[in-house]
């Protein structure tokens, strides 16, 4: 039974207590910011902000609007965060999340350029206390909401969804949230005649469902967010100690429980011999892996690079000039 | 709150006038939108579109300090429709609980006869003489009633005269309002005078904060007496407090004008505690009127005997001679007159506990000057705050002020056991989850330590009054315990030692004692009730959850609930009843006092309205400083005259003339500006401006302002800006926004803007204060500041 969050825009008021609540459970530090004209702060996603609101005032026949459109990691069932790690730090939770293990992570930001909701950030091994990053530190590696995992192991929601007053974020088994985001949207038609479920089909289906009101553009969400075709990652830009932490056993050289066909990174063949190797029969979770198949080179091989070098560079600029604040 | 905060869900329309609850009320938007979800509709009147406003189903601008005017027009709206449509409204509710049918005084004039006045007014001394804002009286002295609402004399017809010029047009000429909406929200709210649908009504300081704000709220009182929502489940007039124990530092007396409990304060006119008890006990010659204050003697006794125990004698008056007295003609203890004294010179010391003044003080320039006129201060919190860094603020030479300043460093919410009273009047106990860090102490043990200190001072040097100090029984040991204090509160039988079950056993005689009789039974031999937990719905499942904590009084989650059901016990609303009355019995919540229905025992029963000498709720209230009625005034400052009547301003409030009092004018000063709070800051900023997290949502003082006026004065989105007013001038960010229009007043232009009030210069986040800009004048009723409508002018830095 997968789990999801439900997030109901018709009732998100823009109070931004998911942020703090985010921030405060696991120990992420805030971030410098400055009033540019509006209520929204900071000002994208990064390392340090796994959760934020989007503003957006939009007039329509006279009224006035004020969107809160929450951003933050989607979990795909068919995530293309997982699909291009070529360090398979990145995987799928049973209960239909996605997981990140920073500990596998070297920095490449493949995750980062290829998101089609532009969620996950790369920043530095030591941000908050609560994610341990020691092998082969210091280094960068990527961040995003990571569904509240060890709240969630434990039976409990999600920060987020504990903390909202109007009770716009909820928490729950899949398939229930699914039934009661169709319900909403069909309550909120006769007001909101483009109210809309986002996430029960795209990418495989979300687990972080939104119900929106307006145009889905209005929200600045991809309209039929398809998974592509990406390029394979060039095995000679794998770090020494990476390979070294597989050698000493520190890692395993696939982890236990992923699955190849979620991958275009081809597993050692020796990962999968070992007892170490894939178990089970194929979930949910890796069920689009197989249908769409794995390991298409695109075209876009040389711009990729360029794109990756710059939003890495310029990252790493932001951080230099917030920590020189 | 006449309610309480979960049965908001009750409601079938919510106005939120005044308020900004998804903003400063967060919690409480989850019963808005349990309400929502259950088909209520949610109305959002307010001079910006906020966050509340953006989750409305209907959403109205309306210029600041114009309430009256817009419930006004709101009142002759039902007024017309009762004779219209009868049977939409609850006549019987009007008639038999509100005093719509009572007779005033034959020489009663009102704002109608007299340009914007009522009768008695003296310009001099700018105070009313309310010699005919009285009853008649028939031969028993009881007040006369023309149930047919006839007579031209009675209140009901008198209403209908005062409000008959707030015809629609003319209201949205002074609001601003756009005519089709407005209508559309009379048609809407008003729908809820039908029996069995409740309206509800969410203010704030957005109402409080104006020269004529207690009218304002008085105008809602009247449209939800008129339209049978006060008393029932999903109605009332619900002010939403704006820290988490206002309610309960109210109802132990942080107000100047009372003692706990709301029990009146001696003045020098009350040389004896009999002359007291004669003067704050009110009478009536009416049988069925419960007239609750006539136990004012009972509770007096009660609290003096709490105080000062053994030393409290019948032959010493019960200690009534250690309380000081408040001096006739009226000395005003209230905050601008507390400044204003401290300006001139007259005060010498003052404690802030928990309080911030050089942030969130009204013309705040003129009352951190103040803070240097004194020989000491002691500041009582968490961070050092601006008020006890006022001393090094910036441009002020700190070798210049002779000021002494102590700063206490105070535990806070987490750090303390206690209890806490919120805004539906629930008192509900906290524990302590952690230390308080290094030499932070909790407030109870701060203040023991001072008493117990003063106690030592006086015991061995005397002084003046030395008795009122020195007989004090405070024994609370060295480390204090909270529910020696909370069980002092509740009192106790002294005959016996036992606590008492509740506030219908005190005695007027010495031989019970209660700190504070609203409290009495909060805890009583069987524990402490404001520790209950149990979420059980309760009753009839309209949320009164008996078993959470405790409420006063005596458990009473909705007060005037007699007024939810008709003459024979029934419930206008079957749905949603708070007290049925069943088998000889009230059945449901705690019922306004136990006497049986109006129409079940005409000998024994007894009004609903049970605080007031006539038991019934009063359209015409003749309590108030500046008429019995509401009327539209403007502002102290406004841009524009009067359209109402040649009254410009509330006539009855003070006007102060310091040196540092100015009043701006519109040729100079053409723009209306306002202040309110974000939900990421917190009041005068001393705590949130020192989390990183809040910090990090809004970093900085800003400044909302309409698109077209940004165009006017060439400012762009983000660009630095300066707001004057004759008081003074701060910069911020202009967040240039189409949530701000606008206004079109009796055909005018009228520019509006607005600006968070929470900063200040300490703290991780600075910036200028929104009170550099605000008038030193208040409510003519309660003083408080009229922080919410004054004039400026805005230009780009």
């Amino acid at each position: 039974m997968s789990k999801a969050l439900l997030i109901d825009t018709s009732k998100c008021m823009g109070c931004r207590g998911c942020q703090v609540s985010c921030k405060q459970w696991w120990e992420l530090p805030a971030v410098s910011t400055t009033n540019e004209g509006s209520y929204e702060n900071p000002p994208n996603l990064s390392a340090e902000t796994w959760n934020k609101i989007k503003f957006k005032e939009i007039s329509s026949n006279g009224t006035v609007k004020w969107i809160y459109t929450r951003q933050a990691c989607m979990h795909c069932t068919a995530a293309v965060c997982v699909k291009v790690c070529p360090t398979y730090a990145r995987g799928y939770d049973d209960l239909g999340y996605v997981t990140v293990d920073q500990e596998r992570c070297i920095g490449c930001g493949r995750c980062v350029i290829y998101c089609p909701f532009q969620v996950p950030q790369i920043g530095g091994h030591d941000i908050s206390p609560r994610i341990k990053v020691e092998i082969a530190t210091p280094r960068a590696v990527t961040y995003n909401c990571n569904f509240c995992i060890d709240r969630v192991e434990d039976g409990l929601t999600t920060a987020c969804a504990k903390t909202c007053p109007p009770g716009a974020i909820l928490f729950g088994d899949r398939n229930d949230l699914v039934e009661q985001g169709r319900a909403r949207v069909n309550e909120l038609k006769s007001t909101y005649p483009q109210a809309y479920l986002y996430g029960e089909n795209e990418l495989g289906g979300l687990h972080s469902m939104y119900i929106l009101t307006e145009d889905i553009s209005v929200y600045g969400l991809p309209e039929n967010p398809t998974v592509g075709t990406y390029p394979d990652f060039d095995q000679a830009d794998i770090p020494a100690w990476y390979t070294q932490a597989i050698a000493d056993g520190k890692i395993p050289a696939f982890p236990w429980g992923a699955r190849p066909e979620w991958y275009i990174q081809e597993p050692p063949a020796s990962a999968l011999r070992g007892p170490q190797g894939p178990q089970g029969e194929p979930g949910e979770a890796g069920g689009w892996g197989q249908a769409l198949g794995w390991g298409g080179v695109g075209a876009v091989v040389g711009v990729v690079a360029v794109a990756l070098s710059w939003i890495i560079g310029r990252r790493m600029g932001q951080e230099s000039k917030q920590a020189g604040k | 709150m006449t309610n309480h905060w979960s049965d908001i869900a009750n409601s079938d329309c919510m106005i939120a006038i005044g308020s900004n609850p998804a903003e400063n009320h967060p919690a409480s938007f989850g019963w808005v939108m349990a309400a929502k979800d259950k088909g209520a509709k949610l109305i959002s009147v307010d001079p910006r579109f906020t966050r509340t406003s953006s989750k409305a189903d209907i959403y109205v601008p309306m210029r600041s300090g114009t309430d009256v005017a817009f419930v006004g027009g709101m009142i002759k709206y039902v007024l017309d429709d009762m004779d219209a449509n009868p049977e939409n409204y609850n006549m019987v509710y009007v008639t038999e609980y509100t005093n719509a049918p009572y007779l005033i005084h034959p020489d009663f004039k009102g704002a109608a006869d007299l340009d914007g006045l009522f009768s008695g007014y003296d310009a001099n001394k700018r105070s009313y003489d309310k010699s005919t804002w009285q009853y008649q009286l028939d031969e028993n002295g009881i007040p006369k009633r023309d149930k047919t609402l006839q007579d031209p004399n009675c209140v009901f017809q008198l209403l209908k005269k005062q409000f008959a010029r707030y015809d629609a047009d003319k209201v949205c000429k002074i609001t601003g309002t756009p005519k089709d909406t407005y209508l559309e929200i009379c048609r809407e709210y008003c729908a809820t005078g039908k029996p069995g649908k409740a309206g509800t009504i969410m203010y704030a300081m957005g109402t409080t904060q104006h020269t004529n704000g207690t009218q304002m709220i008085r105008s809602y009182a009247i449209l939800q007496l008129l339209l049978g929502n006060v008393g029932v489940a999903g109605g009332g007039i619900n002010a939403l407090r704006g820290e988490s124990n206002v309610q309960g530092s109210t109802d132990q007396c942080l107000l100047a004008h009372i003692l706990p409990g709301y029990l009146s304060q001696p003045t020098n006119k009350d040389e004896t505690l009999e002359k007291l008890l004669q003067r704050a006990t009110p009478t009536t010659n009416d049988p069925k009127s419960a007239n609750w204050w006539q136990h004012y003697p009972k509770y007096m006794v009660s609290l003096l005997k709490a105080w000062y125990g053994d030393a409290a004698t019948k032959d010493n008056e019960f200690g009534y001679q250690y309380l000081p007295k408040t001096t006739k003609p009226y000395t005003d203890y209230s905050w601008i007159a507390l400044f204003e004294a401290m300006y001139a010179g007259e005060i010498k010391g003052l404690m802030c506990w928990g309080q911030n003044p050089a942030v969130c003080g009204p013309n705040v320039n003129m009352e951190r000057e103040s803070l240097a006129k004194l020989d000491w201060l002691v500041a009582v919190d968490l961070w050092e705050t601006e008020t006890a860094a006022f001393w090094k603020r910036p441009g002020v030479n700190p070798a210049d002020v002779n000021t002494e300043v102590f700063l206490l460093p105070a535990a806070c919410s987490y750090e303390k056991e206690g209890s806490v009273t919120n805004s539906g009047r629930w008192m509900q106990w906290r524990y302590k989850a952690i230390n308080p860090p290094d030499d932070a102490e909790d407030d109870l043990w701060i203040i023991n330590r001072l008493v117990l200190k003063l106690r030592e001072l006086y015991t061995n040097q005397g002084g003046p009054n030395a008795d009122a100090i020195t007989k004090l029984t405070w024994n609370y040991g060295d480390i204090p315990d909270p529910n020696v204090v909370a069980k002092e509160i509740n009192g106790y039988d002294l005959t016996t030692g036992m606590l008492l079950p509740s506030f219908t056993k005190l005695q007027d005689d010495g031989t019970t004692s209660s700190g504070n009789w609203l409290y009495c039974a909060s805890y009583t031999e069987d524990g402490n009730m404001s520790a209950r937990r149990d979420p059980t719905p309760g009753p009839y499942n309209v949320g009164l959850t008996p078993g959470w904590a405790w409420c006063w009084p005596v458990n009473r989650r909705i007060i005037y609930n007699r007024a939810s059901v008709d003459l024979d016990g029934v419930p206008w609303d079957k749905e949603h009843p708070v007290i049925w009355w069943k088998n000889g019995k009230w059945e449901g919540d705690v019922p306004d006092g136990g006497w049986p229905p109006m129409a079940v025992d005409p000998e024994n029963t007894r009004y609903p309205f049970i605080m007031k000498p006539e038991g019934h709720a009063r359209l015409f209230g003749m309590g108030r400083a500046d008429g019995p009625f509401p009327e539209h005034y403007e502002p102290w400052e406004s841009p524009v005259d009067n359209l109402m009547s040649g009254q410009q301003n509330d006539p009855a409030f003070k006007i102060w003339d310091s040196d540092m009092d100015h009043k701006g004018t519109p040729d100079k000063y053409p723009i209306v500006a306002t202040t309110y709070r974000v939900v990421e800051h917190w009041q005068a900023g001393q705590m949130s401006r020192n989390l990183p997290w809040l910090v990090e949502l809004m970093p900085d003082m800003f400044v909302e302002l309409s698109e077209e006026l940004a165009a006017e004065k060439g400012i762009a989105n983000g660009d630095k800006v300066i707001v004057e007013t004759a008081r003074g001038k701060v910069e911020g960010v202009a967040v240039v926004t189409m949530r701000f229009k606008p206004f079109q007043i009796n055909g005018s232009t009228v520019h509006e803007i607005g600006m968070p009030w929470h900063w200040g210069y300490t703290g991780l986040s600075k910036g200028d204060s929104a009170n550099m800009l605000t008038p030193h004048v208040g409510d003519a009723n309660t003083m408080i500041p009229e922080f919410k409508a004054f004039l400026c002018n805005i230009s780009k830095a």
